[in-house]
């Protein structure tokens, strides 16, 4: 059995940026993941917003949190070559009981320490936002407001992680856990591992895993948000990220441009019970197109939609985040949800102090690197620094995706570099392969090839997203594999 | 830079008939760039047969209709590229592309055909509620995972959309030992040819559910089953009619696009109705020296009438290159009354007899074609059936033309 | 054939489609056809129909190559025509008209593709 310093369960957001902050001293750490990839969770399906800070309660972790995770964000998507665009944020009113709610939200933010959180008027909103809707009459305006792609700063963060010595391994259900004097053992159903600190950042499952060593102090709950993509050619119709005032009728749907230029319109609100499920509702669907609308002033293009996904984020029954030891040397970090992804780097510094309080020696490693060469820095070359890469791997010049034209070069890079895409599915998020308007019709089989190539397996067991999701079941002809 | 007289953007068989139709009008100077390792497109996995019956009077498979394109361009010698994908081209017919040999380079052309394609409407475009497992594949894309690869993408199937690819999927995978449970088409009327109903659903008992839609996707890591509804006259799911289909496949045929991200980026814009461009009577587009043909201007229904429209581009191309293309003073500009939904092409500005081919948007019966020109009717043509999913043609003579400022197609009763 | 039956058949002989109604008396009607060879189909379909097999067999690489009767076999033996079809092993290289097998319920098997 494998034994580690520092075992981290849960390879979302939260738990890499913990695992990336970790791998910054002498520790020996891994990364467990019930999943065939990092990202599967409330990471793969969110809205990607860096939040300024207004919205958590004053004195909250999650205000704390938030605020100085907003304001680290920039040099962590610098270091790690995560794109990240400071868009701003707009929260736009509609009546004076708008207004009102409004005021107290810039107050609040004031008070937790957002820069720049200020009201703005009708005239100065259309010169923000030229496409708002006609009746809009106010806004809470956040220059600090940004957005990132969740799970692409969830992969680079373990691939650093990896870079610097950390362990992942994928399709590891926790099971079991075993606590005695000095480590834990961590069961799943076919492997085991030690490790003499562990961090619970299992998302969803954050509570069921805190239940194995006896700390049922807390739940987590599931709350499934519907959300749909556009089209790249819809991308500018917002500059910023548009929320509606919340009002009786809830929070309402947002509205973003994307890192990549697509908009995301989103998400709905659905408590559920059944934590595996993560089904689309028709009439979440149709309500996000509806509201959506409302805050525009041009007519949002839904046949551009190219997919609709859903999210289930996890949410405490605390009402903010819990962050803190279950016993020694296990630490939860659970209930996180909205502002999680923003909050995350500042979670992750404070977690590694939690587990300093709790004996681990912090030991800054001489050769950490923390920087993780950008991944679409072939993408978003000129010809010349394209053509650059083609002449040391010529597999850069043979386009392979063609709605996103990505080369196989790029495919490839996404298969081998850490941490290494294994299905389908995890190609896409890495490099966007299948992502665009035709997702993946026509690329599938080539990257399916390529999958299959690279880890010396056949074609037929290369799968959408792991377990039971393959894309073919055997040969024709009647013949079997 | 590279310079060459003409460039095709695509070896399918628009690309391929354009080509040979420039080179027979004298156009030495050619170069296909073709994306994929071979010619022949799309039909490269089209493997059933019903091509060419207009072309050669004969029933061809999808490959034997390209390879008898294909041997010509060998034998006339046309410059192939293949593996090469074109990233842009620009007003000034510049084209950037990339392979593994040049890298990424750039070829200025006199002239540039258009002729990409079109490509599959995914499911993200339908928001189908449910789970997103494994097993939903477009018909093409099952298409080739069984014809090219030799793979078979399930077992239990339920194909949503009656285009011909489904239909001509469902025979397929029929013939591979899957079982069809069901074709669900959400129109009244299905978007595919009749015989495609007829010897690919019929001949096997596969039901043809009309005015029926997927309305939700079940399973979680592979497809386990779909609900269908019948839907009313606004398209609606009635919730009493909901069924539940155990399968492990989801075909989609819910219909084609062309493939316009080129010529968009060319700063050529595309009809909301057709999403190819607009072209006058030699396919050439709001871009003097650019021209589009085939599935990429409009989808077809026929390869046939691909490559005879780019017989047409391919002339058009060569009379451009070499300075002898032919102008009214005058352009007619095409409209129609929505009953059609479409012409190709949309506006004529030569003196010549001139071929209209549209679309209308539902099925009509007895019905009478109409072609005015505001004050008199120029035209007529009684009809005993139109249907969206056939293409239609009326030739305009040329003396029926003089002094016609604008026309428009209608369809009376 | 029973007679003195009306029937209604889609002409698959072109992308047109005809609709055709047939009726079956001492002689056989056919009406609604556009051309001749509707008329043939109608007839045919009602005594003998008869259908074109396309598909695929495997190759010697592993591979598939697309393949195609060279007439029409009857339509109740396309199934059986498929589980010989499936049997085949095609050797590369293999080049368009190569007969595959030679006798499936009287037509060729013939190839439609070239590979190798």
């Amino acid at each position: 059995m494998k034994h580690f310093d520092v075992a981290v369960i849960g390879a979302g957001v939260v738990g890499g940026l913990i695992a990336r902050e970790l791998s910054r001293y002498n520790l020996n750490i891994c990364i467990l993941e019930a999943q065939n990839d990092v990202a599967m969770g409330a990471t793969r399906a969110n809205s990607g917003i860096v939040h300024a800070g207004f919205d958590a309660e004053v004195g909250s972790l999650k205000a704390r949190f938030n605020v100085e995770g907003s304001k680290m964000m920039k040099r962590v998507t610098d270091e790690l070559g995560v794109k990240y665009k400071n868009n701003g944020s707009l929260v736009v009113g509609f009546s004076d009981a708008d207004r009102k709610h409004i005021e107290k939200l810039v107050a609040r933010g004031i008070e937790n320490g957002v820069e720049g959180v200020r009201l703005i008027e009708a005239d100065e909103l259309r010169a923000i936002e030229p496409n708002i809707s006609d009746s809009a009459i106010c806004a809470l305006y956040a220059p600090t407001g940004a957005i990132v792609c969740p799970y692409e700063l969830c992969i680079a963060s373990i691939g650093n992680a990896m870079d610097n010595g950390a362990t992942l391994k994928c399709a590891f259900k926790v099971e079991k856990i075993e606590k005695s004097d000095e480590k834990y053992i961590i069961y799943s159903e076919n492997e085991s591992v030690s490790a003499d600190f562990v961090v619970n950042a299992a998302g969803i499952y954050a509570d069921e895993i805190a239940k194995m060593v006896g700390d049922e102090s807390f739940t987590v709950g599931a709350r499934k948000g519907d959300y749909i993509l556009l089209d790249r050619e819809c991308g500018t119709m917002a500059n910023c990220t548009i929320f509606r005032c919340p009002n009786e009728m809830g929070k309402g749907i947002l509205v973003s441009p994307t890192v990549d230029g697509n908009l995301l319109l989103g998400p709905t609100s659905v408590n559920i019970d059944d934590k595996g499920d993560k089904s689309t509702y028709a009439d979440g669907l149709s309500k996000i197109m509806a509201t959506a609308s409302e805050n525009l002033r041009v007519r949002l293009p839904f046949g551009k939609s190219i997919t609709s996904f859903c999210g289930l984020r996890a949410y405490g029954n605390t009402g903010d985040f819990i962050i803190r030891p279950a016993c020694e040397r296990f630490i939860n970090v659970a209930g996180i949800e909205s502002p999680g992804l923003s909050s995350a780097p500042a979670i992750a510094i404070y977690v590694a102090e939690l587990l300093e309080a709790e004996g681990l020696r912090l030991e800054k490693k001489e050769d950490f690197n923390p920087i993780r060469e950008p991944k679409h820095a072939f993408r978003e070359g000129s010809i010349e620094e394209k053509n650059e890469y083609i002449r040391r791997d010529a597999s850069y010049g043979r386009i392979i995706c063609r709605c996103e034209s990505i080369s196989e070069g790029e495919i490839l890079d996404a298969i081998r570099s850490n941490p290494p895409a294994r299905d389908l599915d995890g190609v896409k998020r890495r490099c966007r392969a299948g992502m665009g308007r035709c997702q993946g019709g026509f690329c599938a089989p080539y990257v399916m090839e390529l999958i299959a190539r690279e880890n010396g397996v056949d074609f037929a067991s290369v799968t959408k997203c792991g377990g039971e999701s393959a894309i073919v079941f055997s040969k024709t002809k009647g013949a079997q594999v | 830079m590279r310079r060459t007289d003409l460039v095709i953007i695509g070896g399918g068989p628009a690309g391929m008939a354009a080509a040979l139709s420039a080179r027979e009008q004298g156009i030495e100077d050619i170069l296909i760039l073709e994306r994929d390792s071979s010619l022949g497109g799309i039909l490269q996995q089209c493997i059933h047969n019903g091509f060419g019956l207009h072309t050669f009077g004969e029933e061809l498979t999808g490959p034997e209709y390209a390879w008898r394109y294909e041997k010509e361009v060998i034998d006339k010698k046309i410059p192939v590229l293949l593996n090469t994908m074109v990233l842009s081209v620009d007003e000034n017919k510049v084209i950037t592309a990339s392979n593994t040999e040049d890298g990424i380079f750039q070829i200025e052309a006199k002239a540039i055909i258009l002729a990409m394609g079109c490509r599959e409407r995914p499911r993200g475009a339908l928001n189908i509620a449910g789970t997103r497992p494994s097993g939903i594949y477009s018909a093409g894309m099952a298409q080739k995972l069984v014809n090219m690869k030799g793979y078979m993408p399930g077992r239990e199937v339920v194909i949503l959309g009656s285009g011909d690819i489904g239909l001509i999927m469902a025979r397929r995978m029929t013939f591979e030992g899957a079982r069809v449970h069901a074709v669900c088409e959400l129109m009244p009327y299905s978007g595919g040819l009749a015989r495609n109903i007829e010897q690919c659903l019929n001949d096997f008992d596969i039901p043809l559910k009309l005015s029926h839609t997927v309305v939700e996707i079940h399973g979680k890591e592979r497809l386990e089953g779909v609900t269908i509804a019948k839907v009313d006259e606004n398209r609606r799911p009635i919730p009493e009619t909901r069924e539940y289909i155990p399968c492990d496949t989801l075909l989609l045929s819910v219909g084609l696009i062309p493939e316009n991200e080129l010529t968009a980026g060319a700063g050529i814009s595309l009809s909301s109705i057709t999403n190819g461009a607009t072209v006058d009577e030699n396919r050439q587009t709001e871009i003097d020296g650019i021209f589009a043909c085939g599935n990429v201007l409009h989808v077809h229904d026929l390869v046939d009438f691909v490559s005879s429209e780019a017989e047409i581009a391919g002339r058009g191309a060569a009379a451009y290159i070499k300075g002898e293309a032919e102008k009214s003073d005058r352009v007619i500009n095409i409209s129609t009354d929505g009953r059609v939904r479409y012409t190709v092409p949309q506006r004529i500005v030569g003196c010549g007899d001139v071929d209209i081919y549209f679309r209308v948007a539902d099925v009509y019966r007895d019905a009478t074609i109409k072609v005015s020109d505001g004050e008199h009717v120029i035209l007529q043509k009684k009809k005993l059936k139109l249907a969206p999913g056939e293409m239609e043609c009326v030739k305009l003579p040329a003396d029926k033309l003089c002094g016609v400022e604008d026309l428009r197609f209608s369809i009376e009763f | 054939m029973e007679k003195n039956k009306k029937r209604e058949l889609t002409c698959i002989i072109c992308p047109r489609g005809c609709q055709l109604t047939v009726d079956i008396g001492e002689e056989i009607e056919v009406t609604g056809n556009i051309c001749p060879r509707g008329k043939t189909y109608a007839i045919n379909e009602c005594t003998d129909p008869q259908r074109t097999v396309t598909s695929t067999v495997r190759t010697s690489d592993g591979g598939v190559v697309a393949v195609k009767t060279d007439r029409t076999v009857p339509k109740g033996k396309m199934m059986e025509c498929m589980e010989i079809i499936n049997l085949a092993v095609a050797e590369l290289p293999v080049r368009v008209g190569d007969v595959i097998i030679e006798d499936v319920f009287g037509a060729k098997v013939v190839a439609t593709q070239n590979k190798g």
